[in-house]
């Protein structure tokens, strides 16, 4: 590798900054504001693109015409995001955090499947920039002229930016209402109005960074989960709410990103090492270390505690007589399902994928509710469980049992490790390194072809001959999944539960009344890591076949979203929100071609109706009930 | 100028304010009296409009604010000082007081930097000082400035006497009665009977949610009952 | 020896010195208050003193033994409560429940995963809370407490493990003036039958002067004075940096 490639690779690390800067800006702006984590800020960048494709296919000739296009596509986005804000997330500003996020989810939904009906499934490639087609000598070596403009655009969105926010009225009400928005609007500010321009210019700048992406990468429908994995990255490396520490961010894995790509392969001890095939996983990997060495980002400071938490939760009781009876009702009935479902085969197979998703969610929910963990990786463990079983019996021969029996440890192992980082975080800076960690075991199971059989995945994985009929493995699926969340939830009447809340309520109080409240976390995390293994194990045998996509990061969403539909402050409700979420997706995905956007409308509309979540919701309703008896 | 007439007012179920009516007059310095907990702070909160009353009238010189927004009450001239402080940490001095910046109005004292440096010299020295690196008295004054800035007519004090050194309470008392030398009507609340004795002319007492007494500063320092029963003097 | 020495203990923040060469002692059965403007370094003392800071300098000394180091839950396991200044207590469990889980904690018995936690040392977390006139709310959820009752539920759990030491940040804070005597009495009397020490910070002098054995004052960190409250109330430099004109 020559000095010359080093520095070109260098410039294109220069010109990724200004394109991740720009991605992510945005994200940061509207969180320091309206702490709002905008998932859909993505979606946005994708929305960019594609406005951006349309315009400079019909005025993008002239050099005027495509800044033209840039610009105004820009502006497009950002007048949708004030219609967003003012339709939409005005009415949950004072929501509790998750379900915040799973509205902003539920527009990820909605923009995917416009995007699809409004651009069709193929990627469209934009025009190239009039006037900037060609390319540069730069030390003997072609750079695209493009690429050098971008350098030049993300330092100076930069240095705009922060201008406005230390030499403008403007800028000085938006630092204010970071620390404090209730306040802002008690001197008179209309903070309503502050928070539509800051949406409308975060998500402007989202804009801005998708149109200017125009002529280097096509316009497809995966660019929404993609671009937000980056400006998640970005924005909680840099530290949340802080503008020159996206800049810093960008910078940094932009640059190491070039620099694996300029090493290439390397033989070390005789095997060959491949560092541009890191490129896949390299953000992942910064943000892991940089948040085990700063857990607030670089630049990030602690923010001041969120004046609108969760409600308060109610102190937890074992099942009532009531509770109980209606609980045995339904495992009678569900003991019954393969006897009188015999007229409906597929009712057996859609409740063995239902059994899976409601221990998948428990085990969610035993770390993010009384743990306090909100996890936006459980997919890892799920897939580590599937993996585990999966090559056990390929790779080792085992019989299906003993596969079944022990897959989950592997899921136990990664959680242990895992889990050690994590939980030294919190919030969205643990939300992420989750993230981070199941995002890395998925680039393993993608690439490491060899022994996880790569995107193709391991196929054949046939449960033993006594399980063959679907109705044993229902059998087997529910005594695991029953076993499995009465378990759970045995743990969280336990004092080791009551040690886990504790340490969730106040770890000021916890630690000084001598819990260690890491401990307890950390073992908290590998138990729900095993269980959740258990199912990915589980899941792997009834499918017969596992691929990557079972620690996609939409599995850990899905897992999310079960668990916020039915309630994180109930014991029922992840049992709730996985049956009907998982009911949910088999009946409309089958209907209807749009059944994402169907989706994200029934969970806006859940989120408005139900804020408790669905069990949540259903429990104040019955205690309303006594006390009007 | 400030007038509340039977509201009342929930944190969810609680019923946390019932009847509560008092009256500021122009210039004048009225202290609202409790305990921990009696409603004060939500008294307080109800007129600026961070509370929502659930019933009841809240007249601020002649227009009815109890379902505005808080910002539309502050930009009518009612200033608010809550009781945590909550000054913008990353924010220096003037920045603070920029946030708190209205436009003059007719009628009522005008607030500058010369004059805030005048009324609190501490903060006249360190204009570009973060928030955060202020002691507790520094950001008390501060947050009394940012208010005055707004150039309001009346203030809510919630509390300016709780959690500071004596020395700074005495200060606190200064810089009262000269507003209302200014002009600026108060309302104050407080747990400090001492204090209250210092600077206001009327007083209120409120009790799980309900006003108990009211009369001038001189007739509740002669009712020792009312002192004893509401304020466990 | 005393219960708790203090000697030369000093904490800096970005080479601002928080607290300077700060020492003194605390004997059983006595109750000291530790008074000064905000921002002396009262609270960064305390946080020292449990354990939550680690200290540049200087020794802290519980029976003779060194704390520095200890994390705040071993410095509770070696005898020494805490109640704070804004209470802490665990908003989704019971009044009971708080009390219990210090019990599970003292006896060790927290990893359990089987039995029903809410079923364990009844008896005794009652007779704690009976101690702190709290029995009749047992049953209440710990979030909808009065201010005043909280404080009281902090004390009940502080003495749960039986501690040497109480280490009390502005314990009466937010609440009335009869209110705050009361909770200091009973201190008091908890301080005497159990013979344990005090340490506490306070803004209301009424409650400093009526209860504190002795006092020490902090100013920009270092100590300025300390003596039985008449003597420090008569000192001048007290009067104009803290005390002001009233006292």
């Amino acid at each position: 590798m020559s000095v010359d490639a080093l520095l070109v690779q260098f410039l294109n690390g220069l010109a990724g900054a200004s394109t991740l800067f720009l991605l992510a800006v945005g994200l940061s702006l509207i969180f320091g504001v309206t702490r709002i984590v905008n998932f859909a800020h993505g979606s946005f960048y994708m929305l960019g693109i594609y406005i951006a494709y349309s315009l400079t296919a019909r005025i993008g000739g002239s050099v005027l015409g495509f800044w033209g296009s840039v610009v105004l596509a820009a502006l497009a986005v950002g007048l949708l995001g004030v219609i967003v804000e003012c339709l939409l997330l005005r009415r949950i500003y004072r929501a509790p955090e998750l379900f915040q996020l799973l509205a902003t989810f539920a527009l990820v939904l909605i923009a995917r499947d416009a995007a699809l009906a409004i651009w069709g499934p193929e990627d469209l490639l934009g025009p190239r920039a009039p006037g900037l087609k060609g390319a540069v000598e730069i030390l003997g070596r072609q750079f695209p002229q493009y690429d050098l403009a971008l350098i030049f655009i993300g330092p100076a969105v930069l240095g705009a930016l922060w201008w406005m926010l230390t030499r403008t009225r403007f800028g000085v009400l938006i630092r204010a209402a970071t620390e404090d928005r209730e306040m802002v609007g008690a001197l008179g500010v209309n903070q309503a109005w502050l928070f539509t321009a800051v949406f409308g210019l975060g998500t402007l700048l989202a804009g801005l960074g998708g149109a200017l992406q125009g002529p280097r990468e096509p316009a497809n429908l995966g660019l929404d989960l993609m671009g937000i994995g980056d400006a998640f990255v970005v924005v909680v490396v840099g530290g949340m709410g802080s503008i020159p520490g996206a800049f810093l961010a960008a910078l940094i894995i932009a640059e190491i990103k070039a620099l694996c790509i300029a090493i290439g392969t390397v033989h070390v001890f005789g095997f060959d090492f491949s560092f541009s095939k890191l490129t896949l996983v390299v953000e992942f990997l910064v943000m892991a270390v940089v948040l085990i060495w700063k857990p607030l980002g670089l630049l990030g400071k602690p923010s001041a505690a969120s004046r609108n938490s969760s409600a308060v939760e109610a102190p937890l009781a074992p099942p009532d007589k009531a509770a109980k009876i209606f609980g045995y009702a339904v495992l009678v009935l569900l003991l019954l399902l393969p006897v009188v479902g015999q007229m409906f085969p597929y009712a057996v197979v859609l409740m063995i994928d239902i059994l899976v998703a409601v221990l998948f969610a428990a085990s969610l929910h035993f770390i993010m509710g009384p743990g306090g963990m909100h996890s936006f990786g459980h997919a890892a463990y799920f897939g580590l469980g599937a993996y585990g079983a999966g090559l056990l019996m390929k790779q080792f021969s085992m019989p299906m049992e003993a596969a079944l029996g022990l897959g989950p440890l592997l899921a136990a192992a990664g959680a242990l490790l895992f889990g050690w980082f994590c939980v030294r975080l919190s919030g969205v800076y643990l939300a992420m390194l989750t993230l981070a960690f199941a995002q890395i075991v998925w680039s393993i199971a993608f690439q490491w072809d060899e022994v996880t059989g790569g995107s193709n995945g391991i196929i054949g994985l046939w449960p033993a001959e006594w399980l063959n009929q679907k109705a044993a493995y229902y059998y087997l699926t529910l005594a695991l999944t029953v076993g499995g969340v009465l378990f759970l939830w045995r743990v969280l009447l336990a004092p080791f539960g009551y040690a886990l809340r504790a340490g969730r309520d106040s770890p000021l109080r916890a630690d000084a009344i001598g819990i260690n409240v890491f401990n307890y976390q950390w073992m908290a995390f590998v138990l729900a890591g095993t269980v959740c293994g258990v199912a990915g194990s589980l899941f792997a045998f009834s499918k017969g076949t596992i691929a990557p996509d079972v620690i996609h990061v939409g599995r850990s969403i899905d897992g999310l979203v079960m668990v916020l539909l039915g309630g994180v402050q109930t014991l029922a409700g992840p049992v709730v929100g996985a049956a009907l979420f998982t009911w949910l997706q088999d009946a409309v995905a089958r209907e209807f071609q749009y059944w994402r956007a169907a989706l994200g409308v029934a969970i806006l509309l859940l989120v408005m109706v139900f804020p408790l979540g669905v069990a949540g919701s259903v429990k104040r309703l019955l205690r309303r009930r006594e006390v009007a008896a | 100028m400030l007038k509340l007439k039977d509201i009342h007012a929930y944190y969810g179920q609680a019923h946390i304010l019932a009847d509560v009516s008092l009256e500021v007059n122009a210039g004048e310095v009225v202290v609202l009296l409790g305990r921990n907990g009696a409603g004060k702070s939500t008294t307080m909160k109800s007129i600026i409009g961070l509370v929502k009353p659930a019933k009841g009238e809240v007249t601020f010189q002649g227009a009815r604010i109890e379902q505005m927004a808080p910002y539309k009450i502050a930009r009518l001239g009612l200033g608010y000082v809550p009781e945590e402080r909550r000054i913008f940490t990353e924010l220096t001095v003037l920045e603070n007081l920029e946030v708190g910046r209205q436009a003059p109005r007719a009628g009522v004292p005008t607030w500058d930097w010369d004059k805030i440096a005048r009324l609190f010299p501490n903060l006249g020295e360190m204009p570009q000082r973060p928030g955060g690196r202020m002691s507790g008295g520094e950001q008390q004054m501060l947050t009394i400035a940012r208010t005055l800035m707004g150039n309001p007519a009346c203030i809510l004090l919630d509390e300016p006497s709780e959690g500071v050194a004596p020395v700074i309470v005495d200060q606190m008392a200064a810089a009262i009665l000269e507003l209302k030398s200014q002009g600026v009507a108060i309302l104050l609340s407080e747990q400090n009977l001492h204090f209250a004795a210092e600077v206001a002319d009327r007083a209120y007492i409120i009790e799980k949610g309900r006003i108990r007494f009211s009369g001038t500063m001189a007739e509740l320092e002669a009712d020792a009952e009312a002192q004893q029963q509401y304020l466990a003097v | 020896m005393s219960l708790l020495e203090v000697n030369g203990l000093t904490k800096a923040f970005g080479g601002v010195r928080a607290v300077s060469e700060v020492g003194f002692t605390v004997e059983a059965g006595e109750i000291l208050a530790l008074i000064g403007p905000n921002g002396a370094g009262k609270s960064t003392c305390f946080n020292m003193l449990n354990g939550q800071l680690r200290p540049d300098s200087g020794s802290i000394k519980l029976g003779g033994v060194s704390t520095i180091g200890l994390k705040p839950r071993r410095v509770w396991r070696m005898g020494v409560g805490r109640t704070f200044q804004i209470t802490a207590t665990f908003g989704s469990m019971t009044v009971r429940e708080n009390v219990q889980m210090a019990l599970l904690s003292h006896r060790g018995r927290l990893k359990n995963l089987w039995v029903r936690a809410r079923e364990q040392y009844v008896a005794e977390a009652d007779a704690l809370l009976a101690r702190v006139g709290m029995r009749e709310q047992a049953e209440r959820p710990c979030s909808v407490l009065a201010y005043g009752d909280l404080k009281r539920l902090e004390l009940a759990v502080a003495l749960a493990n039986a501690p040497k030491l109480l280490l009390m940040d502005e314990p009466t804070a937010g609440m009335a003036p009869k209110e705050r005597i009361e909770l200091m009495a009973l201190t008091a009397d908890i301080v005497k039958s159990d013979s344990i020490g005090v340490l506490f910070t306070e803004h209301d002098m009424d409650v400093v002067f009526r209860h504190a054995s002795r006092m020490i004052v902090l100013n920009r960190g270092q100590l300025i004075a300390g003596g039985v409250p008449a003597e420090v109330r008569a000192n001048p430099e007290v009067q104009r940096i803290y005390l002001g004109s009233r006292h």
